[in-house]
C-alpha cells in the first residue's frame, strides 16, 4: 500500500478513536464508561472474562491514541535520531524532541534541557544516585528517606551510603500512615545532603506534603528528590512551584508505554553532574584518550534512545490533557471516598493508610481476615479482577507496619464505582468460601 | 476456572488442619523454606529411623496453597524410605510443572493430586512446590 493510502487509514482510525472529550452536561465530572471505550483492553474479554482492572499502581492500560502513535511512528517515521541527514532520521529526531517538549510543558519545567529520558523511575533514580550521589555526597553526610519508599528509591541510596560512608536516615510514619511535621523536622538537619521521598505511597496511598518538605529541606541546605511514579499520573505537578531538585517518573504508570521514564532535574545540577552512562550520542568530540560531552540533555542520554517510547508518552500526555488532570484527580478521589466508605463497613476487612481524603489518593491496601493476600488475589482473578498482593516492593514499610503482605487496589480514570461493587461481591464470595468451604 | 476446583474442600481442610503443624520432640534435622514474594515461610523438621522417615512436621505461615501442600506432603511422605520419598517429590514437581503423569504415578501421589490445577496458575506454582523443594533439601543434606 502506498504511503498516501496508509495515511488515509490512520486518519480514519484517528477520527473514530479520538479520545472522548467529556460532554458538557456532565459538568466537571469524568464519565468513566465513556473513557473505557478509548481503551482497547476493555473492549474484549480478557482470558474469557470482563476485565476489572484495579492494579494501576503497577502499570496502567493504554488508550488507542497511544497505541496508534507508537504504531504510526514505527511504520512511517522510524529512523535513528541525531545520526543522519535523511528524512526518517530527521523525522525521528523531531518527534523525540517534541516528546521532550511535551513532557516539559506537562510538568512545567523551565527548559527542555531539564528533561532527561530514562527507561523508568528506577533508572532515573539510579542516574541521580550514581551521578550526583557518588560524586557530591561525602562521608558523614546524611541521606534522608521516608520509610514508605519503594525499593527503587532505597537500594540506590544504600549503595551511595556504603560507598561514600554517608548515613541513611528514615522518617517514620504515624499511625495513619502520615509524615508528621515533627518527624520531618527531627530527621532533616544541617547534615542532610539529600532527601528522597515518594509523592504518593504505593502501599498506603498517602500523598505526602512534598512542597512543604522541600521548602524545609532547602532551609537546611539539602536537595530533594521526589519519586513521582505515583504522583504525576494522578495529580497536577508543577516542578517549579514545588521547587523540586529532582523529580522522576515512569511512562507506563500514566497510560504510556513501558521502557520510557523521565528524570527532571534543575539545569544547574545537571550541568555539574557527570554523565551516568557514556558512549554514542552523548559526546561532542572524542579522541583516543578523552572526550567532551554533548550539552544537556544529550549528555545523559547515551546510545540509541527509545523514540517510540517517547512518542507514546507524548500521546499519553495529550490524552491526559484532553481530560484534565484536575478532573482525573477528582474522579479518583470520588472513587476512593466510595471505596473507603463501603470497605470501612465490612467487619472482615482491615484497611491501612490515612482515612482523611485530603491526605490520600486512590491506592488502598487491605487484608481480609482468614485469607492470605496471595490466595485472595488468585480468587478475585477468577472473577476477572486484577489486584496486587504482596509486599509491593516496599519491604521496609511492610516490616514497619508489621505486615507480611497486603492486598492493594489502585484506581485510574477508567475505573467505576461498579468496579468497586464487583470487587466487594467477590470478596464476600471468597470470604464465605474460606469460612464455610461452600459458596 | 472455578473457585471450587482450586480451593477444593480437601485443600481447605488441609490448610486449616493442625495435625502436621507442630514441633518434633526429637528431630534429626530441620530446614526452612520461604518464598520472598508471597511471604510463605515454613520450617520442616524430620526424624529418621531405620532408613525411613519416622516423623515429619512443620511450623510457619503462608497462603492456603502452601500450607495445604505442606500438610498433604507430610501425610504422604511419613513412613516412606528416603529413595521413595525423593521419587514422590519428583513426581509431584512434574505434576505441578504440568507434565502429564501416568495413571500409576498419579496413584502414587494419592491426595496430593488435588493440587494439579495449580499447574494452570503460574503465579501460584511456587506456593505449591515450596514444601517439596524444602523436603528434598532436607533429605539430601
Ligand atoms: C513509588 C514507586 N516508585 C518507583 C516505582 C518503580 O517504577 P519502575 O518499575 O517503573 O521503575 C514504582 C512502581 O512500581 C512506585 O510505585
Ligand atoms: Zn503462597
Amino acid at each position: 500500500m502506498s504511503r498516501v493510502a496508509l495515511n488515509y487509514i490512520y486518519n480514519e482510525n484517528a477520527r473514530t478513536r479520538r479520545p472522548i472529550i467529556i460532554n458538557k452536561e456532565m459538568g466537571n465530572k469524568i464519565n468513566p464508561y465513556l473513557l473505557k471505550k478509548d481503551f482497547p483492553v476493555f473492549q474484549d474479554k480478557v482470558d474469557g472474562r470482563e476485565l476489572i482492572y484495579l492494579d494501576n499502581a503497577a502499570t496502567t492500560q493504554k488508550p488507542y491514541t497511544v497505541i496508534e502513535a507508537v504504531r504510526k511512528y514505527s511504520q512511517q517515521f522510524h529512523g535513528n535520531p541525531h545520526r543522519g541527514a535523511h528524512y526518517l532520521s530527521v523525522k525521528a529526531t523531531e518527534l523525540y524532541d517534541q516528546a521532550r517538549q511535551k513532557v516539559r510543558e506537562f510538568i512545567k519545567a523551565r527548559s527542555a534541557k531539564e528533561i532527561i529520558f530514562t527507561r523508568n523511575t528506577t533508572e532515573a533514580i539510579n542516574l541521580v544516585a550514581y551521578s550526583y550521589g557518588m560524586n557530591f555526597i561525602d562521608e558523614g553526610d546524611e541521606i534522608v528517606l521516608s520509610i514508605a519508599e519503594h525499593h527503587s528509591n532505597i537500594l540506590p541510596w544504600q549503595q551511595v551510603a556504603r560507598s561514600r560512608r554517608a548515613r541513611l536516615k528514615y522518617m517514620y510514619l504515624d499511625e495513619d500512615g502520615r509524615l508528621s511535621k515533627d518527624e520531618v523536622k527531627s530527621k532533616i538537619t544541617e547534615r542532610t545532603k539529600l532527601v528522597c521521598l515518594t509523592h504518593m505511597s504505593n502501599v498506603l496511598g498517602t500523598i505526602f506534603p512534598v512542597r512543604e518538605i522541600i521548602e524545609y529541606a532547602h532551609q537546611k541546605g539539602a536537595l530533594v528528590l521526589i519519586d513521582g511514579a505515583q504522583g504525576i499520573p494522578h495529580v497536577e505537578v508543577d516542578v517549579q512551584e514545588l521547587n523540586a531538585d529532582f523529580y522522576v517518573f515512569s511512562g507506563h504508570k500514566m497510560l504510556g508505554p513501558m521502557g520510557i521514564g523521565v528524570l527532571y532535574a534543575r539545569e544547574e545540577l545537571l550541568e555539574v553532574m557527570p554523565p551516568f552512562l557514556s558512549g554514542g550520542d552523548m559526546i561532542e568530540y572524542v579522541s583516543e584518550d578523552t572526550a567532551s560531552f554533548a550539552p544537556l540533555p544529550e549528555k545523559f542520554e547515551a546510545g540509541t534512545q527509545n523514540v517510540e517510547g517517547a512518542v507514546g508518552l507524548a500521546a499519553a500526555i495529550d490524552y491526559l490533557n484532553s481530560i484534565g488532570m484536575d478532573k482525573i484527580h477528582q474522579h479518583e478521589q470520588d472513587l476512593t471516598a466510595y471505596a473507603l466508605e463501603r470497605m470501612q463497613g465490612i467487619s472482615y476487612l482491615t484497611l491501612y493508610g490515612p482515612t482523611d481524603l485530603e491526605e490520600r489518593g486512590g491506592i488502598i491496601s487491605f487484608n481480609v481476615a482468614g485469607i492470605h493476600p496471595h490466595d485472595l488475589a488468585s480468587i478475585v482473578d477468577l472473577d476477572g479482577i486484577a489486584l496486587r498482593a504482596g509486599h509491593h516492593c516496599a519491604q521496609p514499610l511492610m516490616k514497619y507496619l508489621q505486615l507480611v503482605a497486603s492486598c492493594r487496589i489502585s484506581f485510574y480514570l477508567y475505573n467505576t464505582k461498579e468496579d468497586i461493587d464487583q470487587l466487594i461481591d467477590s470478596l464476600d464470595r471468597a470470604r464465605s468460601w474460606f469460612s464455610n468451604g461452600t459458596k | 476456572m472455578e473457585l471450587s476446583s482450586i480451593y477444593t474442600e480437601l485443600i481447605m481442610e488441609h490448610s486449616r488442619s493442625s495435625r502436621n503443624r507442630r514441633l518434633l520432640e526429637e528431630k534429626d534435622r530441620e530446614e526452612r523454606g520461604h518464598n520472598p514474594n508471597c511471604g510463605d515461610d515454613i520450617t520442616l523438621q524430620i526424624k529418621f529411623a531405620g532408613g525411613k522417615i519416622d516423623d515429619l512436621a512443620f511450623t510457619g505461615s503462608g497462603c492456603a496453597i502452601s500450607q495445604a501442600s505442606t500438610s498433604i506432603m507430610i501425610d504422604l511422605i511419613k513412613g516412606k524410605g528416603k529413595e521413595e520419598a525423593l521419587e514422590l517429590i519428583d513426581i509431584f514437581l512434574r505434576l505441578i510443572k504440568g507434565d502429564g503423569l501416568t495413571e500409576e504415578e498419579e496413584e502414587k501421589l494419592g491426595e496430593a493430586v488435588v493440587l494439579k490445577n495449580i499447574s494452570y496458575m503460574p503465579a501460584r506454582v511456587k506456593c505449591a512446590v515450596l514444601a517439596w523443594h524444602t523436603l528434598k533439601e532436607l533429605i539430601k543434606s
